[in-house]
């Protein structure tokens, strides 16, 4: 034998065969075999709960089908964002409802921002008084469950408004507000609302069919927006450009109001007010005590959260950064809203994200005060009659999980566009 | 090795579990010694707990006829709250034997539902409240109401037909129990309070001056409420549906608690003594002995003595007997023949 067979004998790894324990034994085959018992028992598992629901349907000789989707839905519900009568599908309903859900989580969406932003920069005031009122506030609201709060404003709302009674007669015991245009009463807020004497007809997509007058209203409006945001970016470039920037506010307002005011007027927009006939208020837009609650109890609620988020995010930019504004001579406003703001929103806006989730799914609540979203309406009141509740529940659970992953999907385009660009 | 064992032990529960689901509902109550029965959250009159926390009413009675029946002991019920949303969840998934929840009997609820309705305990027919000073007086005149309704029931479904059908509007708000929509009526949030006829005669006799409240004429729907159990085991629905029965013939052949003791060592009245098991032995046909009625009777008395002790004229409720008389009276209890 040859010295370099010896060689080669030496330094070439032994080949040997695979054997069982090596799935369990040896690092390279460990983790999949792990892997792999995790995922089987996972399928187990799934397969058992399936199996467990299939048997137990058929032995309470059920079945699975969302045909009740279709039948009438014979309840009624009283606040209606599209067309709406007992008569119409459970699917009906149930879209009634998942729009009240996304009317009350958009608008509780805005008055926690909006208070959040604000209690949040003031709670870091150096003025004592208001910055221990903005702790008072989050403190309060942050730690007490938000199903009380919301049962709470609704037995303000019930208990300490006056009836549409109290309304009547030559020396009432209420009045209305802002010269008779608005009536506060125990059973809601009832507001004077926006109608057209000239009316365009409604456009038909599928279920659902909005006025053409507000569509065309709404559009102006982008347009609007639009066109401003151009203007102001030609101000910039002339600043860029010059040195001086050219004046733009008397030109912003025309472009933003102008068009409003021509097409409203085009269209005979004229303002419905409410007025107190047979039981109830009459005309105008009716805020229901269900709504006011879940709106004030929610978007007060999370508000105290989301300022918290707004301090951490103010406090997480450097000092260094508010004494440079300072040196070059900026008031302490234009510092927050310059300087300050824009580089913490990208702290703010990922915590801001789970609020709003938080928020959505928190309107499932409604049902304490009576609100006709979702989980009432499909999840309450058809599931009830029907007796479908697996399908109903799934049905739901489904639903609720888009919104939540659109909500996250936008808020994280958002958030991309806000945060630090690192090259 | 672990994986067979964790196997075995998974087939073993499996088979375990299948099992007990082979147990029929009499063996499940008996053998856990306590009968599971759904009641409301609370409806004076119907079931609501005492002072003492000890449920009390005409739904609770008939829960104790039935574990005095089956257990040989009126007080080992369990009694479950629902509201109108929760009680068919919890009769189909059996965290209830029985549903004493003064539920109407539908023909929706019977066979898509899959439940079996014992009969019918009670007669009753919806209606509307509204306070004496609103000055109306029959249904018709409530166009443009706020109604509170509890949400989830029957009465939901009639509200929206009776408006639709007279082409009044109303504007609904819904309630998820009793007590939340007396305490919204009472704030004026709703002009007008509906459910059945009989729970508005409780709910008014539970406030401060119930003489301030009308109850307006129409009945607008037939509301046979009754107790319920799940399809699929008719020896427990037998026994449910007979001690219901057993009560309304105790009151026909005016057999009482008091005077049971001496009817059950026999009477000249066949029926009687089939009744009350000295004759014939009827209890063993469904599995219980032939005292089964004799206790379920003196649980808490024969229908007529449950009706007045419970919702009757001397009780602040103060329901007549109307249509929930016997069929001698010109009532509609009619009890077939223990034969």
């Amino acid at each position: 034998m040859s010295t370099s067979d010896d060689l080669r004998r030496m330094t070439s790894v032994p080949k040997r065969s695979f054997r069982p324990s090596m799935l369990l034994y040896d690092q390279r085959y460990r983790s999949i075999t792990i892997q792999v018992f995790f995922l089987f028992m996972l399928m187990l598992g799934a397969a058992w709960l399936i199996d467990n629901t299939v048997s137990n349907l058929r032995a309470l000789g059920r079945d699975f089908s969302f045909a009740f989707l279709n039948a009438p839905a014979g309840y009624d519900i009283n606040q209606r964002p599209i067309a709406y009568d007992s008569q119409m599908t459970h699917g009906r309903a149930a879209l009634v409802g998942f729009l009240n859900t996304i009317i009350l989580a958009v608008l509780a969406c805005a008055l926690a921002t909006v208070l959040g932003v604000v209690a949040g920069v003031l709670r870091l005031s150096n003025n004592w008084i208001v910055g221990r009122l903005m702790t008072v506030y989050i403190e309060v609201f942050r730690n007490i469950p938000t199903l009380l709060w919301i049962v709470i404003f609704g037995a303000i709302m019930t208990e300490a408004m006056p009836a549409p009674s109290a309304f009547r007669g030559d020396d009432p015991a209420a009045s209305m507000l802002f010269n008779d245009a608005v009536a506060v009463t125990n059973r809601g807020v009832y507001i004077p609302s926006i109608e057209f004497v000239r009316d365009l007809g409604d456009l038909r997509i599928g279920p659902v069919a909005p006025s053409l007058n507000w569509l065309l209203v709404f559009f102006v409006i982008i347009a609007g927006i639009y066109a401003n945001k151009r203007l102001i970016a030609h101000a910039t470039a002339v600043q860029n450009a010059t040195g001086i920037r050219p004046k733009t506010w008397w030109k912003s307002i025309l472009i933003l109001l102008g068009p409003v005011v021509v097409i409203l007027v085009a269209l005979g927009a004229y303002l419905d007010y409410p007025e107190l006939r047979g039981f109830n208020f009459a005309g105008g837009t009716h805020l229901r005590n269900s709504l006011i609650a879940m709106w004030l109890g929610l978007g007060i609620y999370t508000g105290a959260f989301v300022a918290e988020n707004v301090r951490a995010g103010i406090l997480a930019i450097s000092r260094g950064q508010t004494e440079a504004a300072f040196a070059l001579g900026m008031q302490p406003g234009k510092t927050m809203r310059l300087v300050i703001l824009p580089q913490a929103l990208r702290v703010i806006i990922p915590p801001l994200i789970s609020q709003y989730l938080n928020i959505t799914k928190n309107t499932s609540l409604g049902l304490a005060v009576g609100y006709m979203d979702l989980r009432s309406t499909l999840g309450g009141i058809t599931i009830n009659q029907t007796g479908r509740e697996l399908e109903g529940m799934l049905l739901m659970m489904l639903i609720y999980l888009a919104i939540s992953l659109t909500i996250s999907g936008a808020m994280n385009v958002y958030n991309s566009r806000v945060k630090l660009k690192e090259r | 090795m672990k994986n067979s064992v964790f196997l075995g032990a998974f087939a073993a529960t499996t088979l375990v579990a299948g099992l007990a689901q082979a147990q029929t509902t009499l063996e499940t109550v008996q053998s856990r010694g306590e009968l599971n029965c759904g009641v409301s959250t609370g409806l004076a009159g119907f079931s609501a707990p005492d002072g003492n926390g000890v449920w009390q009413g005409f739904d609770v009675a008939f829960c104790r006829a039935v574990a005095a029946a089956v257990l040989d002991d009126p007080m080992a019920v369990n009694f479950v709250p629902t509201t109108g949303q929760t009680r068919f969840s919890a009769l189909a998934s059996g965290e209830v034997d029985i549903l004493a929840r003064n539920t109407t009997w539908t023909f929706s609820r019977d066979v898509d539902l899959n439940f079996t309705f014992l009969g019918t305990n009670y007669y009753d027919g919806q209606g509307f409240m509204v306070t004496r000073d609103l000055g109306v007086s029959s249904a018709l005149e409530l166009d443009g109401a706020t109604v509170c309704i509890q949400t989830g029931t029957t009465t939901e479904l009639n509200l929206a037909d009776y408006f639709r059908v007279n082409g009044m509007a109303y504007e609904p708000v819904p309630i998820e129990t009793n007590a939340e929509a007396q305490q919204q009526y009472l704030a004026g949030a709703c002009d007008v309070y509906t459910t059945d006829v009989s729970g508005l005669a409780a709910t008014r006799a539970s406030f401060a001056s119930p003489s301030d409240h009308v109850i307006l004429p129409e009945v607008i729907s037939k509301e046979p409420l009754g107790p319920a159990v799940r399809h699929g085991d008719d020896q427990w629905a037998d026994i449910g549906r007979w001690t219901l029965f057993a009560l309304i013939a105790a009151e026909e052949l005016g057999v009482t608690s008091a005077n049971i003791d001496e009817m059950k060592a026999g009477t000249d009245n066949p029926e009687i003594n089939r009744l009350l098991g000295s004759e014939g032995d009827l209890g063993a046909m469904f599995g219980l002995d032939s005292e089964w009625a004799v206790r379920a009777i003196a649980a808490a008395g024969n229908y007529g003595e449950i009706f007045s002790a419970t919702i009757g004229e001397q009780t602040p409720i103060g329901l007549a007997r109307g249509l929930n008389a016997q069929w001698t009276q010109g009532g509609l209890l009619y009890a077939p023949p223990f034969r």
